[in-house]
């Protein structure tokens, strides 16, 4: 297959809604494209644009001034150029050493009807990225999980899950930065700290970053 | 006890030119020569918290921009004492603090309309005051408004996380909020002097006065039938109790959605009305967080952001949509 030619902004996005005066969002189809116009801004900023929030079908662009030309804006985001799907070996990414003895392991292989070692296999298998930040600081939303690993959350959230807790929940795994309330599914945990208020960058999982979970012997 | 100025026993004298005046001698500890420049918490009042400008940038690690609730006022106390726009003051929540001055300084209360006594004297705010080593000063109630804020020329010199002086009550980053016995350091002042120091003051709502704050219909306006965008503009909401720096939650009128459509996660914004299933709509305010899964029928004009921060439980608010 050739590789994709490079498109603008105007090929992915589907609509731009208002948010208020200092912010507009814009809607595109996936969690991919969401990454991609990232990508793209990040390497060439909007004129005003003061921040950029990645999140699920959607990024949203802050500015400082609510006497921003937003049709002006819109037109200079059209003309962006937008890099092509980044090949899933991209980047050696950053491993996270889990030790699986999550206390939601065994329902997860209930839920999926596989035994607790093959959950463990599938979940180690996939090359993770982080889609968007969300949730608390540093809570990386990752995507590219083995689908068979797709649970609901609980029906209702723990008061308190651990920091480092490894967890699934819908088309998400993620690591809790800090301990929380929370209504993932727990895998396991890592002792790698995802967050630090004093380190540059504090978190470990920024958006784009890739990850690979590997077990270590309980 | 080596500086030379005060070195020349005592009593020590200053000579005016009309005859010598004795001026009594104060303790190196009073004059804040031996300690640290700061002021002692002697009652920390309901919710008083450390706020600067907030941590801007960080949105996409997931960390809210947070900063003070109402920035113009914390802005005007910063410049009627001569800091820069980035020093970090006290947010009052409801006022009842008290606090002592381990040295002499200026200060400014803006914001919410509390009375404020300076060693029980009433002084005044929306102006600068200056204050000596030893003097207490204690904010009461406020009459109208909610939020005030107290700056100290030199600025509240706690240690900043992620460049920001601010408590973020939701994601717990910054100094924890104020409490009865601490010590608070306080900044040299290398600004310079302050230029105003009268201001006028805003208009603020009393606890019994209906708010209108200006939105802008969107994002997910379409996420609405059109009788809950008829409630949202015409009828009266109320501010309950379960308000915080995180959002005003509002009773009243339910906006309910016609369908059980989930929205994927989006970036939110201050002044954001996200509204839960229950139809109960929350207006985010400083401590937003950085993303949500409810629709946003509206977002409050940032220009009347500020002025929903100053809104007290019981509070009647009305929506006007404006283009």
């Amino acid at each position: 297959m050739p590789p994709s030619p490079t498109s603008t902004a105007r090929d992915l996005v589907r609509a731009t809604r208002a948010v208020g005066d200092r912010a507009f969002l814009v809607e595109v189809d996936s969690l991919d494209e969401v990454e991609r116009l990232r990508r793209a801004l990040a390497d060439r900023p909007l004129t005003g644009v003061t921040e950029y929030v990645p999140a699920a079908r959607t990024l949203l662009l802050r500015y400082a001034d609510a006497g921003t030309d937003r049709a002006a804006l819109l037109s200079e985001l059209d003309e962006i150029e937008v890099p092509a799907p980044s090949p899933a070996s991209e980047g050696e990414g950053l491993r996270v050493p889990v030790r699986y003895d999550g206390a939601d392991l065994d329902e997860v292989a209930e839920l999926t009807g596989l035994t607790s070692a093959e959950v463990v296999a599938r979940h180690t298998a996939a090359r993770y990225r982080v889609a968007f930040c969300g949730f608390a600081p540093g809570f990386g939303y990752l995507i590219g999980g083995d689908p068979v690993l797709r649970v609901p959350r609980l029906p209702s959230p723990r008061v308190r899950v651990p920091a480092g807790a490894v967890a699934v929940a819908d088309e998400f795994s993620a690591v809790y930065p800090r301990e929380s309330p929370g209504g993932w599914r727990l895998l396991g945990h890592t002792q790698l700290p995802l967050w630090d208020a004093r380190r540059d960058p504090p978190a470990l999982l920024t958006p784009g970053t890739v990850v690979r979970f590997e077990e270590v012997a309980s | 006890m080596t500086a030379p100025e005060f070195g020349r026993g005592s009593p020590t004298t200053e000579d005016t030119g009309e005859g010598a005046v004795p001026v009594p001698r104060v303790p190196a500890s009073r004059r804040g020569e031996t300690e640290a420049a700061g002021f002692d918490v002697l009652v920390a009042g309901p919710l008083t918290t450390v706020q600067d400008q907030g941590r801007p940038g960080y949105a996409a690690m997931g960390v809210p921009r947070s900063g003070a609730a109402d920035p113009p006022s914390l802005e005007l106390a910063n410049r009627l004492v001569g800091n820069p726009g980035s020093a970090a003051a006290l947010e009052l929540t409801f006022g009842g603090l008290a606090v002592r001055f381990r040295q002499a300084g200026l200060v400014a209360l803006t914001g919410a309309s509390c009375p404020m006594w300076l060693d029980g004297r009433p002084v005044g705010i929306h102006c600068a005051v200056p204050v000596l080593a030893g003097q207490v000063l204690r904010v009461g109630a406020p009459v109208a408004g909610l939020r005030a804020y107290l700056a100290v020329r030199g600025g509240v010199a706690v240690e900043p996380v992620l460049g920001s002086r601010s408590t973020d009550l939701l994601s717990g980053l910054g100094p924890p909020p104020l409490s009865t016995g601490q010590v608070l350091p306080v900044g040299s002042a290398g600004g310079s002097w302050p230029a105003d120091v009268v201001a006028p003051v805003r208009w603020l709502p009393s606890p019994a006065d209906l708010v209108v704050l200006r939105v802008r219909l969107g994002p997910r306006d379409d996420w609405f039938p059109p009788e809950a965008l008829t409630r949202l503009a015409h009828e009266e909401f109320r501010v309950t109790g379960e308000s915080d720096r995180v959002g005003m939650r509002l009773s009243g009128p339910e906006l309910r959605r016609s369908d059980g459509r989930e929205l994927p996660s989006e970036g939110m914004v201050a002044g954001a009305v996200q509204v839960p299933p229950d139809g109960h709509p929350v207006l985010f305010l400083a401590d937003h967080p950085v993303t949500g899964g409810y629709p946003v029928v509206a977002v409050v004009v940032s220009e009347d952001v500020p002025l929903a921060a100053q809104c007290v439980p019981g509070q009647r608010v009305r929506f006007r949509p404006v283009r």
